[in-house]
């Protein structure tokens, strides 16, 4: 079993909810992002998601499109981000999926990257501009190297696309809460609840919801709905400042968050 | 019939969007096939060509350019001559009469150059709809004119400083903004490019270009052209161009920009020097690192300064059936000099690309010969960098 299904399952047991942190790798250094993860994971986030930077990111907003900058600057590419993933290896068991758009992973070639993913320990993979309809080869790799693809659903996806959504999906659904790109917001839109509950009356697979959570409160309310709770522009931003004691008010938002969402 | 039924020529195009925008495209294209198959809806969109852009353009014969380079006879397909002075008017009224039909009441678009920009702030403008334009700071700063025309037109201009700052850039800013506002914004892209079915909306509006000019030719020479020749930056006024000739024995060349030249890094030769990958919706030849990473394009015409490039165009290259070659920012001068000296046409630099391949292949070809090239647009935008540039 993928270690993103093993962390679900164990979580459903004790009654609780997924706390899923996105950081981009390589901001604002490879070496940085190492010693985040794990710091996050004592932070009590359950499942890692590391963002591969890339230079057209249309789905980000302002803080994680900067981020990106950053990183490219810094000289992060897949290959590199792949070799700390195997360092990391050596340290964590903690579920670790990439967030990555198409043409990386396209350039890297398909059937290396998930081979790659696969040798070096990558769960699971979320590609928010590989609609379904571009998945089928994705699909069939991640099947086959136990890797799990990770599809979205949005707002405005129709029941017929969810449900076709779930079925491709594996690991868990990734919801976006709102129409729109990441970054954090001060509102949420009222009917997440019910649209997480109708996906949720579609499949048996967790659901996880991010795009816009930022403080605890919101992730309380979102972590009552969802399986999972994603939070990253609002971590990003802390990170990136890459001002000495980052990383500690980092540790600090994580593990208030974990609260919330753990419901503790 | 291309594209298939899943947006594809041929392994190039596709839909490689975020969920939140495939519903829309799928509503587009059940609007847009509907749309063709209503005459109220051709009549309207005829109607607005011929009384509002000024179509049909001319086909004019270049003679003195004829005599000066001694070989093919060289015509030029005006679509400077249209309102807003380019040919991206042609598709901006077929798109916008579409946002008005799916009850839209909002419009926004990317613009390089400035010239789509100006184009759909002119018919958000007739058609009384709420319209903002993305454009890159780098292109606002060399294109201030159009800036200042799209703000008279009542569009709001959105800065965008991120990336290259230019046209990509604006393209990723369209599409964050499309995302965030889809149930009531319509996105009007402004070239062949972007995910099904834009590709193929964009080139059937633009083949006005191509139905005028075969049928202008035939009339005049009775007799079908030997080339057809246009400048390629997302590659709309040449598809328009092409498109009608698919099936006639008709050779066809996009013109690239070389920008400072094919040996440096500062170019727009998208398929003369890219290779395959997935940018802003769709499978087409795109101007990359190694990482896969986007390369910043360079040239002198804000309007060819893309890295990517429409994935039917990278579908005519790799089957043949059309040729690609670039030219440097140097040579496009020379063009847009040639032209306007000899001719009394300033044309806009993009074009200037085009018509600086013409006159080279023009020499080399017989007296029998026919070219026909895009004079996609005019150069009244372009004064401020030539002035600079000469």
């Amino acid at each position: 079993m993928n270690r993103v299904d093993k962390k679900f399952k164990k979580l459903k047991k004790e009654g609780k909810k997924a706390f899923i942190a996105y950081i981009t790798a390589g901001d604002p250094a490879l070496a940085m992002t190492e010693r985040a993860v794990l710091a996050l994971e004592g932070a009590g986030v359950d499942i890692i998601e590391l963002g591969i930077p890339f230079s057209d990111p249309v789905a980000d907003g302002p803080t994680i499109q900067a981020a990106s900058q950053r990183a490219l600057k810094k000289g992060a590419s897949l290959k590199k981000i792949f070799a700390m993933v195997r360092a990391l290896r050596r340290k964590t068991e903690m579920p670790l999926v990439f967030m990555t758009y198409f043409n990386p992973v396209f350039k890297f070639g398909l059937v290396k990257f998930f081979k790659t993913c696969r040798e070096a320990g990558v769960d699971g993979v979320i590609i928010p501009d590989l609609s379904i309809e571009e998945a089928g080869e994705t699909i069939a790799l991640g099947r086959k190297n136990v890797v799990a693809t990770i599809f979205l659903a949005a707002p405005t996806s129709p029941r017929k696309r969810i449900k076709e959504i779930a079925a491709k999906s594996r690991g868990f659904i990734y919801y976006v809460s709102l129409t729109g790109v990441t970054g954090a917001r001060t509102k949420l839109p009222p009917e997440v609840a019910a649209n997480v509950k109708a996906i949720k009356s579609i499949t048996d697979k967790p659901v996880a919801v991010g795009f816009g959570i930022s403080d605890a409160a919101q992730a309380r309310t979102i972590a009552k709905c969802a399986d999972g709770v994603i939070v990253g522009s609002a971590i990003v931003k802390m990170m990136g400042a890459g001002t000495k004691g980052a990383l500690g008010k980092t540790v600090k938002l994580a593990e208030s968050l974990a609260r919330a969402i753990h419901g503790e | 019939m291309l594209p298939d039924k899943k947006g594809y020529f041929d392994g190039f195009g596709g839909r490689f969007m975020p969920e939140t925008l495939m519903p829309v495209l799928y509503e587009l294209s059940d609007e847009y096939k509907k749309a063709m198959s209503d005459n109220a809806f051709k009549k309207e969109y005829e109607y607005y060509l011929k009384e509002y852009a000024g179509r049909q353009t001319p086909l004019y014969f270049a003679k003195r350019l004829t005599e000066m380079m001694g070989g093919a006879r060289i015509y030029l397909k005006r679509e400077d001559l249209l309102h807003t002075g380019a040919h991206k008017i042609n598709n901006t009224l077929g798109q916008v009469l579409l946002a008005r039909r799916m009850g839209k009441k909002r419009v926004i678009a990317e613009t390089g150059a400035g010239q789509h920009g100006v184009s759909t702030a002119t018919i958000a403008a007739l058609f009384g709809l709420e319209c903002e334009i993305f454009m890159g700071e780098e292109d606002i700063r060399r294109q201030s004119v159009n800036v200042f025309k799209m703000k008279l037109l009542g569009a709001k201009v959105t800065s965008v400083s991120a990336g290259s700052k230019t046209l990509k850039d604006a393209m990723n800013e369209t599409i964050r903004d499309w995302v965030a506002n889809v149930r009531d914004t319509y996105y009007v892209i402004g070239t062949v490019a972007g995910p099904h079915p834009y590709p193929m909306i964009v080139r059937d509006f633009q083949s006005i270009i191509g139905k005028e000019a075969r049928r202008q030719i035939i009339a005049r020479e009775n007799k079908l052209p030997d080339y057809l020749v246009a400048c390629v930056g997302g590659g709309s006024n040449a598809m328009g161009l092409f498109y009608p000739f698919m099936n006639d024995k008709v050779k066809m060349v996009g013109v690239e920009a070389a920008g400072l030249g094919m040996n440096t890094d500062k170019h727009a030769a998208t398929l003369c020097k890219g290779s395959v990958g997935v940018l802003h919706g769709s499978k087409s030849y795109l101007l990359q690192n190694e990482d896969g990473q986007i390369k910043i394009a360079h040239s002198i015409s804000a309007g060819l300064d893309y890295p990517g490039v429409g994935p039917e165009h990278s579908y005519l290259k790799e089957s043949g059936r059309a040729e690609y070659v670039a030219v440097t920012d140097k040579q496009a001068l020379e063009g847009f000099r040639m032209l306007t000296e000899i001719e009394g046409i300033i044309p806009a630099l993009e074009s200037s690309h085009a018509l600086y391949y013409a006159t080279r292949l023009a020499k080399k070809l017989s007296k029998k010969k026919i070219i026909i090239v895009c004079l996609s647009g005019r150069g009244d935008k372009d004064i401020d960098i030539v002035r600079g540039a000469l």
